[in-house]
């Protein structure tokens, strides 16, 4: 933890946290204390970081300081702090942090929770079980060395004494808190690198789970909001007489995205939108569709760019080359569709606005009820909810900013939900972007200049576009990577694995490619190129055996590999197609994973299945597409998903590791459609240059 | 405002509300049972999936209207007295990833398994794509529904 969270500490907010704990232990860290050494200090406790909360009951309560979307942190982040804990598993339970300072950020994204609380975790239950056993010793007289901790109890040597966590409570509130303990050796895990089921697996299994869209409070209303359809569009006029006469509807009202029917409960408030007359600007993008963006980005394609990479000279390079292999890609715009559309309640009260809401970034929600109201910093209150499903789209704080001005029209709480269209219509997509790649390659077929100019929308964070661009892992001595940035109307957003979905694609198609065009196979002509990247050969070989890359197949299959590094982890993937009437049908998908020490294997394999089949879905039927200024894609019958009948099998490896932990949950996405589009090259010589494959196949 | 009574998760239910309310909105907005999910809102994706007369409905669309003198059974229900097997297969196939479309899956494939108790793979897939993953649960659902067959 860095100086600068720790500064943040702050006694009352860390008060609030443990409301309702009165028999509970509050256990923390001991960076910076301001002058405060001990759990029970002067004022009665001390404030640390706080993740743990041990009762009387013995019950241990892991506070979560990220959010849970469907990634398993809820399992994961508990099973690290147990494991040095030393904890009894089955006493494990896990409570929602609010926005905290306490914690740093809070924002779920950038696969980055297991990697970057691993070791503050870690801390937090070694500390909390060094101060247990030093209670134990004082109760039992006897020498610390002579007690450990197993299980949720400290034991004596002498092996009919042992004493329980919750026994300890009290005691361990009045002692110093240890400035160093040291950590468990990981051969010593008996928790961590184990399949534990989820925490929260039987709530959603039973209806039980509250996700925002479940969320209630006494009195709430419930609105939707009749989003300007338009991309620069307002609100001319609107007609609410109907929409008034609907049983139930309260109110209706402007806001600044939209007129905003406000009604007793969800169906009124769908009735009422259903009958508000709107009649509504253009606005300045009216005529923008999808085939001007994409000649947009080709145009762009001709301008000097910004370079992002560049290793020796690779122009001079391309001049020199033997052979030269030109190929532009294009990716479209992607939305993240969650199964749950997105959601906030808001309540403004007594000079108070508190909102309740499923979101990958309390920070910025806040943030947006902060812009929205104006309110003093401290009457902002923030409550994350359960998410179903985010994937990214949940990091934006949109609807929360719709909910918080909703809430300025009533004095009682009031959800604003959006309808599926709506969702649709209102993403913060995955960028569109255009790819020009040449590739030089000398007398012997090998590449010796890669240049690779890029075109994407704007939104002043260039990753979004750029990520993963200038990190080709492929050893060509010469690399020129350069992007051009072009001001599109279309909101962008980071989607499951962020730029390395257009990225990979692009590496992965145009490597093959080469292989294929020199007549090398490609994975050999891959590990030739990879000789010097021990992680990245570490999973070609494991998918190369357990693909049986190699071993022929009827002539109506094929295969096709792409490995790919994003968030510090490495994934290859191979999958089998088979010729099908229209297209191809996706077989078999092996994947291989290093993702350093796995937490929960189980977790990671249902990640990968997960990324897997949301990359499938991206390459075979992903596009979000813009005509007269909106977007055209209203439901799931055209803006389509993977379903169960066109699942393939997949097999999942994980490479074995005392690396730290690395991303798990976006890694597996970028290598899917390469590895989808190189299969289809093998199979029918055809190579795949824009996604989606749609009907490009038949 | 008219009065439609039905029979949910065994008890006898009388409810106020327009005739063309959905059944999805009349559960979760008058009854408080939150469990069948608002997805899509068309019938295309299967998140609000329950029984009505032991039959996979998609509550989104269908009219209270249409439900009165019927036998309603939600997730809620299910697992009342002790958890259903495909409940206690998803848990042991830890199906879920968010959670939120598994009360359309698990209702579907409970459906699935009353008239069919030991599916092939062809079975599920065909009586399950109606039900929309975005998390991509898909293999394990199809295990889970095995396992749930075989613990039947």
């Amino acid at each position: 933890m860095n100086s600068s969270e720790s500064k943040l500490l702050d006694r009352r907010q860390f008060l609030k946290l443990s409301t309702g704990s009165t028999a509970a232990l509050v256990l923390g860290f001991c960076w910076p204390l301001s002058g405060k050494d001990s759990v029970s200090g002067e004022d009665g406790i001390f404030v640390p970081n706080a993740y743990l909360e041990i009762h009387a009951n013995n019950t241990v309560t892991v506070i979560m300081p990220r959010s849970e979307m469907g990634q398993k942190i809820y399992t994961a982040l508990p099973q690290i702090v147990a494991e040095e804990l030393e904890a009894d598993w089955s006493k494990i339970k896990v409570l929602q942090g609010d926005l905290n300072q306490v914690y740093g950020s809070q924002t779920t994204g950038g696969s980055a929770s297991v990697r970057t609380q691993y070791d503050r975790l870690r801390e937090a239950g070694a500390t909390a079980k060094a101060m247990l056993i030093q209670a134990a010793a004082i109760t039992l007289n006897v020498p610390v060395s002579e007690c450990h901790a197993e299980s949720g109890y400290v034991h004596h040597l002498s092996k009919d004494r042992k004493l329980n966590y919750g026994s300890l409570v009290a005691l361990a509130n009045t002692l110093p808190v240890p400035k160093n303990v040291t950590l468990k050796d990981p051969k010593a895990f008996r928790i961590i690198g184990k399949d534990h089921k989820s925490l929260d697996g039987g709530g959603k299994v039973d209806g039980s789970i509250k996700f925002g869209y479940d969320f209630e409070l006494p009195e709430m209303l419930t609105a939707v909001v009749a989003r300007i359809p338009k991309y620069g569009g307002s609100i001319d006029t609107f007609d609410a007489t109907e929409a008034l006469k609907v049983p139930g509807v309260t109110k209706i009202a402007p806001i600044s995205a939209g007129v905003a029917v406000l009604a007793e409960n969800s169906w009124a408030a769908l009735q009422g939108r259903k009958k508000l007359v709107v009649k509504w600007n253009d606005g300045s993008h009216a005529k923008i569709n999808s085939k001007k963006i994409s000649e947009d980005l080709h145009v762009a394609l001709e301008q000097e760019g910004t370079i992002i990479r560049s290793d020796g000279d690779a122009d001079k390079a391309l001049e020199t080359a033997s052979r030269q292999i030109d190929l532009t890609f294009e990716v479209p715009y992607l939305d993240h569709a969650p199964q749950e559309p997105n959601n906030c309640t808001a309540h403004i009260h007594n000079g108070i606005c508190e909102i309740w809401v499923p979101t990958q970034s309390p920070g910025a929600a806040w943030w947006a009820a902060k812009s929205v109201t104006q309110f003093d910093d401290e009457n902002i209150k923030v409550h994350t909810l359960r998410m179903g499903g985010a994937f990214g789209r949940k990091l934006q704080s949109d609807y929360v900013r719709d909910a918080v001005e909703v809430a300025q029209l009533t004095k009682l709480p009031v959800k604003v939900i959006r309808t599926r269209t709506e969702d649709l219509k209102n993403g913060f997509y995955r960028p569109s972007s255009v790819h020009q790649v040449k590739v030089g390659l000398d007398r012997n077929k090998k590449p010796i200049s890669w240049i690779h100019k890029l075109s994407g929308p704007q939104d002043g964070w260039a990753p979004i576009i750029t990520g993963g661009a200038d990190e080709l892992a492929y050893d060509i001595a010469n690399q020129k990577v350069s992007c051009v940035m072009t001001a599109q109307p279309i909101p962008i957003g980071a989607w499951r694995s962020v730029a390395h979905t257009q990225n990979a694609f692009v590496h992965e198609s145009m490597i093959d490619e080469v292989a294929r065009k020199t007549g090398r196979d490609p994975l050999v002509f891959r590990r030739e190129l990879l000789k010097n990247r021990p992680r990245h050969l570490g999973v070609l070989n494991l998918v190369e055996k357990h693909s049986k890359w190699g071993k022929p197949l009827k002539d109506t299959r094929a295969r096709g590999l792409a490995v790919h590094y994003s968030f510090n982890s490495y994934v290859a993937i191979v999958i089998e197609i088979s010729e099908a009437k229209k297209g191809i049908n996706v077989e078999r998908v092996t994947a291989a994973i290093d993702c350093g020490t796995v937490i929960n294997p189980d977790g990671v394999r249902a990640q990968v299945e997960g990324g897997v089949v949301m990359g499938l879905t991206a390459a075979l039927y992903g596009e979000i597409t813009i005509d007269r200024g909106e977007v055209k894609q209203t439901n799931f019958h055209n803006y389509r998903l993977l379903k169960m009948d066109k699942m393939p099998e997949i097999n999942i490896h994980i490479v074995e590791s005392t690396e730290p932990p690395t991303g798990v949950g976006e890694p597996p996405v970028p290598p899917t459609p390469p590895a989808l589009i190189n299969a289809i090259a093998a199979l029918t010589g055809k190579r795949i240059l824009r996604l989606p494959l749609k009907s490009q196949l038949a | 405002m008219t009065l439609f009574t039905f029979t949910l998760n065994g008890k006898k239910q009388t409810v106020d509300a327009a005739p063309e309310t959905p059944l999805l909105w009349v559960l979760r907005d008058t009854l408080k049972l939150t469990g069948t999910k608002y997805s899509c809102g068309q019938g295309l994706c299967g998140s609000c999936t329950v029984h009505v007369d032991g039959k996979p409905r998609k509550s989104c669309n269908l009219p209270i209207s249409k439900v009165a003198g019927k036998t309603v059974l939600t997730i809620e229900g299910l697992g009342e007295r002790g958890l259903h097997p495909v409940q206690k297969a998803w848990i042991e196939d830890e199906v879920a990833q968010c959670g939120y479309c598994q009360p359309g899956q698990i209702m579907t494939a409970v459906a699935l398994l009353d008239k069919n108790t030991h599916p092939t793979d062809s079975d599920i897939e065909a009586a399950m794509k109606g039900v929309l993953c975005r998390c991509g649960t898909y293999q394990r659902i199809k295990k889970a529904i095995h396992t749930a067959a075989e613990e039947a």
